[in-house]
């Protein structure tokens, strides 16, 4: 069966359209893999894999440690991109986005990085201190390679979010409030405004990020826009079972299962 | 050459740019619309030269340091004396014009990174003058180096926020405040402390500190009736350097940046990024950068808690690739030397930070002929370091 693209696969969805992020390495490689499955089994179309970096700007405390425990295990973008493989080898199905800040493409190359994105069967990009102005050649890049780079729309974007929408591959990631990645108790009156006029724009189908947490975050979202994006209420659960997740045997199985199940129950909600 | 720079893109050559998420891209985008416009009003760059004359006590002299010339044989050396500014170093020029534009742009509310706590001061101190709310993102490690720093700003009325993140030093300030700017971005004002940053911020900076360099050129028209021979400055992020620069760039004037080599350039512990770095992105900006072949930002080392940033401003990296201005580390113990030097011979405490510009600049000096001039920007004073200064005097003499 041939692998959907980021567009196809953001297309079919019915919403939900789920997209899960993971960070690489944390709390060590061969758990990535087996998160990354337990995510298609619970349902996720596309699953973002985040690289460590260690001045994550966009990123709340969370993903900070998360992406430090990561680095101390020695990962890097090149090591976190030869995961994909095995996952596929593995069963993995769905398209893979490598979530990545913008220096460590820099010292690989942006042309050697999309090659390697491609080489190790991920399909797409997220570079989230890359904006609209910075991102232009990497964006025709990597479309002529197949690949999509995911573009980003905040609550400040105000007159550039129709320029942003328009150049938009795969799905529009909208940002859901100001401030950095990590759960938010609930969503202002202005967030579902600002989610609707996005959504009114796009060509692509609209995921919105940062701060979704609860199933009642995904069910106030449904008829706003088309799916979420999880990532620091996955990793925290990563970090609450990390002594299970860091050994083998059943105690890690149990962990992951119950990962799988939270995740199961933000997208059946 | 060109001074049409930055370009639109806020591209100093292939250096600057802005690398920031997107949420704060339209911030940056009103920021330079308001900066273009109060450049224009005369009523704005009235108030900003006032306030440096009335408050911050400009112009601040050139001094000739007639015993050290004397002593080192060589060009004559003159002082451009930013340690006699309020507030003890250069960096209120900037705090003063960044404060005066938030207030022009309605924004009541004042974040700001500080490593050693000068800027975090310089800004605290505006603040307290304006009426504007202000808080600083201080690295934990910082807080506890520069105790007395963190209970100044809070008697001027700032909030210290310990960063606790990373290695808890001046990039982690500097992350978490734009993190905190991100999530406060419509009614806050990030006012940084250098010429780093995403576009518009370094060329923002420098214009305010150019007021440096512009008047050392008048002032010593009035001495020697001619433009020095060299120029010396240190640099961290760069801003008291572009200041005393910029005005110069065009002139036939050798320039020279003091970067902080630390324990030595062929050790891990240095600061030299321009010596040592490569390309990178940093804080929103492409400059040059200490790092590993994976990307990862390294933490830097100096003595100097204003000269450990593991980049440097964009203009500056620009300057160094085209061959303008040449950079060279000055190592710890260089600079404790030039220190002790110039007290000893002048009665002035330098900033361990401007000692570094020190020696680099009595190094020319010496190799230059009697009669030329060189002007060293004397960036701060060194009362704040006495601490360190003592503790390292202690060790060298166990040492020996």
């Amino acid at each position: 069966m041939t692998r959907l693209s980021v567009n196809e696969a953001a297309k079919k969805a019915d919403y939900p359209l789920f997209i899960p992020f993971i960070m690489a390495g944390d709390p060590d490689p061969s758990t990535t893999i087996e998160l990354a499955l337990r995510m298609e089994e619970a349902g996720a179309h596309i699953v973002e894999l985040g690289i460590p970096y260690s001045d994550p700007l966009a990123d709340g405390p969370v993903l900070q440690r998360s992406a430090k425990r990561a680095l101390q295990q020695g990962m890097s973008l090149t090591r976190a991109m030869e995961l994909v493989p095995d996952m596929r080898r593995r069963g993995l199905t769905i398209p893979v986005i490598i979530f990545t800040y913008y220096n460590p493409v820099l010292q690989m190359g942006a042309k050697t990085f999309l090659d390697k994105v491609k080489e190790n069967e991920a399909d797409g990009v997220l570079i989230p201190d890359l904006p609209y102005e910075e991102s232009q050649d990497l964006t025709v890049t990597a479309k002529e390679n197949g690949l999509a780079n995911i573009s980003l729309v905040a609550p400040t974007s105000s007159t550039r979010i129709e320029k942003i929408a328009n150049k938009a591959e795969g799905f529009l990631y909208c940002v859901s409030s100001l401030g950095v990645t990590g759960t938010r108790e609930s969503f202002s009156e202005e967030a579902y405004t600002f989610i609707k006029n996005v959504n009114s724009s796009s060509k692509v189908p609209v995921a919105v990020g940062f701060g979704i947490s609860k199933p009642e975050h995904v069910e106030n979202l449904q008829g706003v826009c088309n799916g979420v994006i999880v990532g620091s209420a996955i990793m925290k659960k990563v970090e609450e079972r990390l002594s299970e997740l860091s050994q083998e045997g059943k105690m890690k199985q149990n962990a992951l299962e119950e990962i799988k199940s939270f995740v199961s129950s933000l997208i059946s909600s | 050459m060109s001074r049409v720079y930055p370009d639109n893109n806020g591209r100093f050559g292939s250096f600057g740019g802005k690398f920031v998420p997107e949420t704060l891209m339209y911030a940056l985008e009103e920021l330079e619309k308001s900066l273009t416009e109060a450049w224009e009003d005369t009523t704005f760059v009235e108030e900003y030269k006032h306030t440096l004359a009335e408050y911050a006590g400009r112009p601040t002299p050139l001094t000739y340091a007639e015993r050290l010339t004397q002593k080192l044989g060589g060009a004559k050396i003159y002082l451009k004396r930013e340690d006699l500014l309020h507030t003890g170093a250069h960096k209120l020029n900037n705090a003063v014009g960044q404060a005066l534009l938030a207030k022009r742009m309605g924004k009541s509310k004042i974040v700001a990174e500080t490593g050693a706590g000068q800027h975090g001061v310089a800004t605290a101190t505006v603040c307290a003058r304006l009426g504007l709310e202000c808080k600083v993102f201080m690295g934990e490690e910082d807080m506890r180096r520069q105790e007395l720093n963190v209970f100044r700003m809070e008697l001027l009325g700032a909030e210290v926020v310990p960063a606790v993140s990373g290695s808890k030093t001046l990039k982690d300030a500097t992350n978490e405040a734009i993190r905190y700017w991100v999530a406060n971005v419509e009614d806050t004002f990030y006012l940084i402390g250098s010429v780093v940053g995403p576009h518009p911020y370094p060329k923002m900076v420098r214009d305010f500190q150019r007021i440096i360099g512009d008047e050392t050129k008048e002032q010593l028209q009035d001495k020697e009736g001619t433009l020095p021979d060299a120029a010396a400055a240190c640099v961290g992020g760069g801003s008291n350097a572009i200041g005393m620069f910029y005005p110069f760039l065009e002139d036939n004037v050798e320039l020279f940046g003091a970067e902080a080599a630390g324990k030595g350039i062929s050790t891990k512990k240095h600061a030299a990024t321009i010596t040592k770095g490569t390309k990178g992105v940093i804080h929103g900006s492409l400059t040059y950068l200490i790092q590993d072949e994976n990307g990862q930002i390294i933490e830097p080392y100096s003595i100097s808690a204003g000269l450990d940033y593991p980049g440097i401003g964009p203009e500056h990296a620009y300057l160094a690739e085209s061959g303008r201005v040449a950079y060279e580390g000055v190592t710890d113990k260089e600079a404790l030397e030039a220190l002790s030097l110039l007290t000893r011979a002048e009665g002035i405490l330098p900033a361990i930070e401007s000692a570094h510009a020190l020696h680099l600049a009595f190094k020319k000096a010496k190799e230059m002929k009697e009669g030329q001039t060189i002007v060293i920007c004397l960036s701060g004073r060194g009362d704040k370091d006495v601490n360190s200064i003592k503790e390292e005097w202690k060790r060298s003499l166990n040492h020996d």
